[in-house]
């Protein structure tokens, strides 16, 4: 039983950095209809600005000088994203294939850059010392970090959520998500929505570079393209477009993925690969995603 | 005085050449009827208009040219469209899919709501969840809340079941008594209602221009729409 919270644990905080990654990448494909390749090029940039935050704007070992580094990360994965949006993807609004070639281009490109001026090697991220304690739950010992993975994806999908249900500009969103060609067609400017989506899907991955970077003791240029793939897995499982189903995948395969691993090291991946390919036959749509018209 | 001026408009999608030369004029103030069989280019016609399609040719908007313009900037210069199949927002409620078409201070919420009272009572409730009819209503209003120099309107009445038809255009005659319309119906007896000048169209091209009354003579609508002179 400890041993099953303590998985359990740790797959939720796991599936949080998931949900972090995820987000982004289905609001861009949900109101643009294109698969960004180069969003885990906004979490590794979010993850150094957060390293260069936590070593020379704040101390990066007291919990404020942590957070605040937590944000410095996700501003500059946003507003990375947004320049990209600005200077490369404007130009190519519905052509989506050049689209999806140019945000390859600009992974190579900018990872290649990180990769030359910081080498491949991980970079350590200061963190508060509590955040390597255990906090004791019966006579399990579950370690605190997890809990600030869960209760920043948390805070950020409610704040997702209430600005999609509660802002003309979540309005704008919501419908763009479903007919961008309408949204025009009563006089809004729908490309202000795609410029906000994409900073705020550059935030949300900023964000989770600096998590991922506190989780795996560093950062490095490699880190985004390996999230990017379960991104990729979580919202096409949670659905293209859907907040709420990227969470629910997000927490599935985070969960799922530690269990198997314990209980069958190595088939984590081979299992999540597995229910991809079920959702994809099955319900092709994902868990909470609509059926395109 | 036309408010609307097409002048040789060609539109080709994926390789067809849909519409070919498209030239016509739409009065102020008047209600012009777009006339055709399926197919031959009335919709095209409608959202080269709004810069849903690249055409090519002269689109002038009064003294405007939309042919470089986005179609939000179209939608702002005064236009209001309807499109065909309604393209509601579903997962939206009534309100938001009414609050999302707003862009003056003061949208017209007592014009809609004196048309379309049924909509009030239902603004809490998701768009997709309304009948075919309620749907058509939310089109509508959409494109009456602003103050719309001119109303383009796509097939209405289409998919509705006749008593739903009946109060479409029930509102649409209030509505057309005082604006200038571009409408595309294929019900008749509704265009002989509201119109004020009929064009139609057959294989891209328009192929008459002028008075609604020639629909009352069975050879004319039986050489250009296809159908008996009855209604639909």
């Amino acid at each position: 039983m400890d041993t099953f919270i303590l998985i359990l644990t740790t797959g939720i905080g796991l599936g949080a950095l998931y949900f972090l990654v995820a987000c982004g990448l289905t609001l861009i494909y949900g109101i643009m209809g294109v698969l960004n390749f180069a969003h885990g090029t906004f979490l590794t940039v979010g993850a150094f600005c957060g390293v260069w935050a936590a070593t020379h704007l704040f101390d990066g070992t007291t919990t404020l000088g942590y957070f605040l580094s937590l944000l410095v990360g996700g501003l500059g994965g946003g507003l990375f994203a947004l320049l990209m949006e600005q200077l490369v993807i404007v130009r190519l609004y519905e052509r989506h294939m050049d689209q999806a070639l140019v945000t390859v281009g600009v992974a190579l490109f900018v990872g290649a850059i990180l990769s030359g001026w910081f080498s491949n090697d991980l970079r350590l991220l200061p963190s508060p010392p509590w955040f390597t304690d255990t906090f004791e739950l019966g006579k399990s010992y579950l370690p605190k970090d997890r809990f600030v993975y869960f209760g920043v994806s948390i805070s950020l999908l409610i704040l997702l959520l209430a600005l999609l249900k509660f802002t003309r500009i979540g309005l704008i969103i919501r419908a763009g998500v479903e007919n961008r060609n309408m949204v025009s067609a009563l006089g809004i400017n729908v490309r202000l929505a795609f410029s906000t989506v994409f900073f705020l899907g550059g935030l949300a991955a900023g964000i989770s570079g600096v998590l991922i970077g506190t989780y795996q003791g560093g950062v490095s240029p490699l880190m985004g393209g390996s999230y990017l793939i379960y991104g990729f897995i979580v919202v096409v499982i949670g659905g293209m477009g859907s907040l709420p189903g990227t969470a629910l995948s997000a927490l599935i395969i985070g969960v799922l993925r530690q269990f198997v691993n314990y209980y069958a090291p190595g088939l984590g991946d081979f299992v999540i690969i597995l229910i991809l390919a079920g959702v994809l036959l099955f319900r092709p749509q994902g868990l909470l995603g609509k059926v395109s018209s | 005085m036309n408010l609307l001026k097409l002048n040789e408009v060609h539109v080709s999608i994926a390789g067809s050449h849909i519409l070919q030369g498209v030239s016509f004029e739409v009065p102020r103030n008047r209600v012009t009827a777009l006339l055709g069989r399926n197919g031959v280019g009335k919709s095209t016609t409608l959202k080269a208009i709004m810069g849903l399609y690249p055409a090519q040719g002269e689109i002038l908007f009064g003294d405007v040219r939309l042919g470089n313009l986005k179609t939000h900037e179209i939608v702002r210069l005064g236009i209001g469209y309807v499109p065909e199949d309604r393209e509601i927002f579903s997962s939206l409620t009534v309100k938001e899919n009414l609050s999302l078409a707003e862009r003056e201070k003061n949208p017209d919420y007592e014009l809609v709501f004196s048309l379309f009272p049924e909509l009030k009572s239902r603004s809490s409730q998701r768009a997709g969840t309304l009948s075919g009819g309620q749907q058509q209503m939310v089109a509508i209003a959409r494109s009456l809340l602003n103050k719309n120099q001119l109303l383009i309107i796509d097939e209405p009445t289409k998919g509705l079941a006749p008593k739903l038809v009946g109060e479409v255009a029930e509102s649409l005659s209030r509505v057309a008594g005082n604006s200038t319309m571009l409408l595309v119906e294929q019900n008749l007896s509704l265009v002989k209602r509201v119109a004020e000048n009929i064009v139609v169209m057959d294989q891209g091209k328009i192929v008459f221009s002028g008075d609604p009354s020639n629909l009352n003579d069975e050879s004319f609508v039986t050489q250009y729409l296809g159908v008996s002179g009855g209604g639909h």
